[in-house]
């Protein structure tokens, strides 16, 4: 982003350095990642040195370096999904993108992100796909979202079958639309 | 809707007086209302589609021409999000759970206008069979004491009207109107209240500290980076009832001395920080922040600053790093935060339950708050309860309640009639509980003896599915990943601990290396700075020590008894079980599976990853683990 559009941003936070995580936050959530060119123009305009800028955009989690894919899934990995089997869901997702945790496929469509709880523990195992909440997810579910959101079957070494099969992606689908699941931590109307 | 949600826009309030007069106000215009339907809009209930139910039931109301009489509140979480969305109708307080955007329709035209009960959205008792029509039916709820929750469905988080029909700022009127600062905190120490957040520590005793350190200029700090995993009241407290935690920061403010006050709320709870933002709007805009409050001499303000997503910013030095923009890294504390804290000015720190206390405390006198709970440990405690037991949610109960009540009186027991053999406490800092302790009181003391803590109150249950070894590998996992790595200790030790628990897990274990474990927790617990690192050891030490014949079964036979440790399973198909429906075939993200139309399938061992989805997929049970 350039100066002008991180304006907005900026305002009414310059020259406060106590203001840099929360304006990191800020840069991230509406360009997807922090860029170098950010943090140099974050750096100059609240004054903090550039070195310190960078290492907080490494330490904090929610703060991402490189750009994030087109749809991201986050797979909660708290106490109570992981009893309840959040593991096979990662594992579903690997078999499926061939992604771990903190990482883009190939074609920049999916990016994976762990986190460590998403406060929704009677719910579990919770994932959010592209900030919609869907709760009880099971690696079946998690397969139909992800078909959904435009995924492909990376090829499986035991599978002779070219990315997904027709039936499959009709499975998927009934199952998407079915039991469409939506909304979210989105803003309630009241 | 033509209830105190239009109401004209508050006005400043100048005094106490015109506090209570707003609230009469409020009150008549509330009776008005001839029906109010509340509707849960928390986080998760919002994940079971809550939002389609309530554009529903908007619609059908419109359509039945009952916008007049009746409201439609969406508040905070109502604490039973396994039964969600959740719905309660008033007159009668009608009970329905599990909606559907279906549902509406009929519960517009048959409840709201015909006044009739509808048998099929009530709670059914999975144990008698017996429909609940209430809350205070249900056995989930009638077992707990809900003093701070039950708060929850009266208010509309969004809505400052609401808190105060409900009898908001009342306790901070009260301390405006006559009683000291120091009067305040003697309410606050006779209550006997500690910390909610894991520590435990005297809250009083805090206070005084931080009020007697020198300096004109002080903070109050909410810490609301709920970061244990397997714990969310924090989340539902401020998500749900934001004023009542502001208010009692406010009365914190007022006891110490502080002009200013910082809500550090995790950026993973959106809902939350968009709320508590709200709730500081609308509460500088009635004059309860801000300069002289209600005509006062007292001024205080509150400002929200975002978590960046670090667990062990939940630490009270690490939190002060974040908030004034540096990397969230704990300080040693020779010089503690009350005297020492945000820019070096003395700095109380509470976590978002401990402020929320505060205002009934005040209310209702600190002697009502003792008479609750044990010797050590009053008033009550908000625990979550989730993992493998029927009714998870958040569950609020004197201190001192057994275990025992808690997991089955509460929750349940076990879903699927397994057995459960453990719970544990207190998330990464805790321990894990064997069965034969659960007739335990649960309090800040006898935990602690038991070598787990309260922590925040997570209480994650675990049944004979759950592999022991395998969760003190996933705290070591979740903790190497969390710890700063500024100590040494803790940045090593526990990456040392995990090889060991990771090679047994993985059948290289040897027998010696549970005394060297024993050595590293007790080194990474004596020479760590902060509390991640001081309490890291916690979840292997109290494993070991009351589950110790499951290492050992992992170590001496190569086994895992509860069948959840990779390299000791093998996977394999029962064909007699086995009906060749091909649904594993597909499911395996793996392509391990092969077989013919109705032909018993086959598992290629070489290409398993033993991720479990096939036994999650067979309806048959034809997947053996071995």
């Amino acid at each position: 982003m350039s100066a002008l559009t991180l304006e907005p941003i900026l305002k009414g936070r310059r020259s406060q350095p106590h203001m840099l995580i929360e304006t990191l936050l800020d840069v991230q959530e509406s360009n997807g990642y922090v860029s170098t060119e950010d943090m140099k123009i974050i750096s100059r305009e609240l004054g903090v040195p550039e070195i310190e800028v960078y290492r907080a955009a490494n330490f904090y989690k929610a703060l991402s370096l490189k750009p994030r894919g087109k749809n991201v899934i986050t797979i909660c990995a708290g106490t109570a999904c992981h009893v309840r089997g959040s593991n096979l869901l990662s594992s579903q997702i690997h078999g499926l993108l061939g992604i771990g945790p903190g990482e883009t496929t190939a074609d920049g469509l999916f990016t994976l992100e762990q986190v460590n709880c998403l406060g929704a523990c009677a719910l579990g195992p919770v994932v959010v796909l592209n900030g919609e909440y869907h709760d009880h997810v099971t690696p079946a579910k998690l397969k139909a979202l992800i078909l959904k959101a435009g995924g492909q079957e990376k090829q499986a070494p035991g599978k002779k079958r070219t990315p997904v099969k027709a039936s499959a992606r009709k499975e998927a689908a009934a199952c998407a639309n079915g039991k469409k699941r939506h909304s979210s931590g989105k803003a309630l109307k009241s | 809707m033509p209830t105190v949600k239009n109401a004209t826009a508050l006005e400043k309030l100048s005094s106490p007086e015109s506090l209570e007069a707003l609230r009469k106000d409020i009150q008549a215009r509330s009776r008005q209302t001839k029906i109010t339907v509340t509707m849960c809009g928390g986080t998760g209930c919002c994940a079971s589609r809550a939002q389609d139910v309530m554009d529903a039931l908007r619609s059908e109301i419109k359509k039945n021409r009952l916008e007049y009489d009746v409201r439609v509140r969406i508040t905070g979480c109502h604490g039973f999000c396994e039964q969600g969305p959740l719905m309660i109708i008033d007159p009668g307080n009608v009970f329905y759970c599990r909606l559907k955007p279906e549902h509406a329709a009929d519960i517009v035209s048959r409840t709201l206008a015909g006044g009739e009960v509808i048998e099929d959205l009530l709670y059914t008792d999975p144990v008698t069979g017996r429909k609940a029509r209430t809350e205070s039916a249900i056995p989930f709820y009638r077992a707990q004491d809900r003093q701070l929750l039950s708060l929850n469905k009266l208010v509309d988080p969004l809505c400052i009207e609401d808190y105060i029909g409900a009898g908001g700022y009342a306790a901070l009127a009260k301390a405006l109107s006559g009683m000291t600062p120091a009067a305040v905190l003697e309410q606050v120490k006779k209550s006997g209240l500690r910390g909610r957040g894991g520590g435990g520590y005297p809250t009083a005793k805090k206070w005084a500290e931080c009020a007697d350190a020198p300096g004109e200029e002080k903070f109050v700090i909410c810490n609301a980076d709920e970061g244990d995993p397997g714990a969310y009241m924090d989340r539902c407290l401020l998500e749900g009832n934001p004023h009542l935690v502001l208010e009692g920061m406010a009365l914190g403010a007022l006891a110490i001395g502080a002009q200013h006050g910082y809500i550090y709320v995790r950026n993973e709870y959106p809902l939350a920080v968009r709320h508590a933002r709200a709730a500081v709007e609308s509460a500088r805009a009635a004059g309860l922040l801000g300069g002289n409050i209600l005509g006062s001499e007292f001024s205080f303000d509150v400002d929200i600053a975002r978590g960046g997503g670090a667990f062990v910013c939940g630490e009270s030095t690490a939190l002060i790093a974040s908030l004034e923009g540096k990397v969230g890294e704990p300080r040693p504390k020779d010089v503690h935060t009350v005297v020492q804290g945000l820019w070096d000015k003395p700095t109380t720190l509470n976590n978002v339950e401990t402020w929320a206390n505060v205002p009934s405390i005040i209310t209702n006198g600190g002697a009502w708050f003792a008479s609750k709970g044990t010797k050590g440990s009053k008033g009550t405690k908000i625990f979550a309860l989730t993992g493998r037991v029927k009714n998870t949610g958040l569950v609020e109960v004197p201190m001192g309640t057994s275990l025992r009540t808690i997991v089955f009186d509460i929750g349940g027991g076990a879903p699927e009639g397994r057995e459960i053999k453990a719970v544990q406490t207190g998330g990464p800092s805790g321990g894990c509980l064997p069965l034969s302790m659960f007739d335990m009181p649960v309090d800040f003391d006898a935990l602690r003896e038991a070598g787990s803590m309260v922590g925040s109150g997570g209480i994650v249950v675990m049944d004979d599915k759950t592999c022991m070894v395998d969760v003190a590998k996933y705290f070591l996992t979740f903790l190497r990943d969390e710890s700063c790595g500024k100590c040494s200790t803790c940045r090593l030790g526990i990456d040392r601990m995990l090889e060991i628990v990771t090679d047994i897990t993985e059948g290289r274990g040897r027998l010696e290396q549970l005394d060297l474990l024993t050595d590293l927790a007790d080194t990474v617990a004596a020479a760590s700075l902060c509390g991640l690192g001081k309490t890291a050891p916690n979840p292997v030490l109290s494993t070991l020590k009351y589950f110790e014949e499951e290492y050992r079964a992992h170590i001496l036979e190569q086994r895992c008894p509860a069948g959840v440790c990779r390299s000791l399973i093998e996977y394999s198909i029962d064909a007699h079980a086995c009906t060749g429906c091909g649904t594993c075939a597909r499911a395996c993200p793996h392509g391990a599976i092969s077989g013919g139309k109705k032909q018993p399938h086959v598992l290629d061992a070489s290409l398993c990853q033993k991720c479990g989805i096939c036994i999650s997929s067979c309806k048959f049970g034809a997947i053996l683990v071995a």
